[in-house]
């Protein structure tokens, strides 16, 4: 039940962001603080889900398979492969390096 | 009579659709994969419709986090999509009623082809043909993806789980652009990282989002009169 709660809540925020950027008025908008912040916010998050996603084990840190499949994706991105491409390829390395330890 | 231009940003708006369409896929297999129910994940891609926090929503509470860190983090990865919206407001200048219907469809591809969109008709139209071939194919390949995901006997050891951190990679690269904008994404792993052990999960991706805006907040105007110049939307 709380995890239907949290997909509501979640998606009402997620819209009412679509639209108050919609409706804001302009000097607000124009503010270079308020760009900049809404800029580099996503930067800043997407870098630490990335990371947490990798070494995080509960609450320890962990070097496991995840490691290999990640730094495959870190490559593939880097060779600009494709969105798909990327996923497939840390998947992949992952499973190998599973089935290999 | 249909200008060749218009043809054009139609061909361009269902490209971006079909492409999008991969990644939905991953996230739906992904979002099944970390426990949520098939009914979940398309109610995720249909109302929150907005994939870097739908990735996000699911890794929280896939991770143990509750799911109101889960929306939390959902949210503060949708303050981007607020930014689109104060530029496609001008450029759409709509009604209160239709603006509200709009608002929904405002994702980083509909706010990329609307801003490529040279006079304002090809804008709008770059704006409806990306948001609705994007919402098509990402709710489509989201229920193809969770429905295969429920064959699968154990996700992990076709390695999963590391499908969303691939999947942030990919999203964050484009948005590397300046010196500023690693630092920004160093400090936010660093962050992430040490407050990991010292507390429960979802809070450190809270903790690096609050870094980076009090570093925004408190970095000098000359930085950002530099990198105001972005938002160059990709996936």
């Amino acid at each position: 039940m709380t995890a239907w709660l949290g997909i509501i809540v979640g998606a009402a925020c997620c819209y009412l962001l679509k639209l108050a950027g919609m409706s804001v008025p302009r000097p607000v908008v124009e503010h270079g603080r308020t760009q900049l912040v809404a800029a580099l916010l996503p930067v800043g998050l997407l870098a630490a889900l990335a990371a947490v996603q990798t070494f995080a084990d509960g609450e320890n840190l962990t070097v496991d398979a995840r490691v290999v499949g990640v730094a495959c994706a870190l490559v593939a991105v880097a060779l600009r492969a494709p969105f798909l491409a990327v996923v497939a390829i840390a998947a992949l390395a992952t499973a190998l390096t599973r089935s290999l330890l | 009579m249909v200008s060749h231009e218009q043809l054009r940003t139609i061909r361009n708006g269902v490209a971006i659709g079909v492409a999008t369409g991969t990644y939905g896929v991953s996230f739906g297999a992904l979002s099944v994969a970390a426990g949520l129910s098939l009914p979940q994940t398309c109610a995720l891609s249909l109302l929150m419709f907005t994939g870097a926090s739908q990735f996000a929503y699911v890794g929280v509470v896939a991770a143990g986090g509750s799911a109101l860190f889960g929306s939390l983090t959902a949210a503060l990865l949708g303050t981007r999509n607020g930014l689109y919206g104060l530029h496609l407001s001008r450029l759409l200048s709509l009604r209160l009623g239709r603006r509200a219907v709009a608002a929904h469809f405002v994702i980083d591809e509909s706010a990329a082809l609307s801003l490529a969109g040279r006079t304002e008709p090809l804008a709008r139209l770059g704006f409806w043909a990306a948001g609705l071939s994007v919402f098509v194919c990402w709710n489509v390949a989201t229920v193809v993806g969770g429905l295969g995901a429920t064959l699968l006997p154990d996700p992990e050891a076709l390695g999963l789980d590391v499908v969303a951190p691939a999947a942030f990679i990919a999203l964050l690269a484009p948005r590397l652009v300046s010196r500023l904008t690693w630092l920004v994404a160093l400090i936010g792993a660093a962050v992430a990282l040490v407050a990991v052990p010292l507390t429960p999960p979802a809070v450190p991706v809270l903790l690096s989002a609050a870094a980076v805006v009090s570093l925004a907040l408190v970095g000098k105007t000359a930085e950002g009169q530099q990198t105001a110049p972005e938002a160059g939307g990709r996936a």
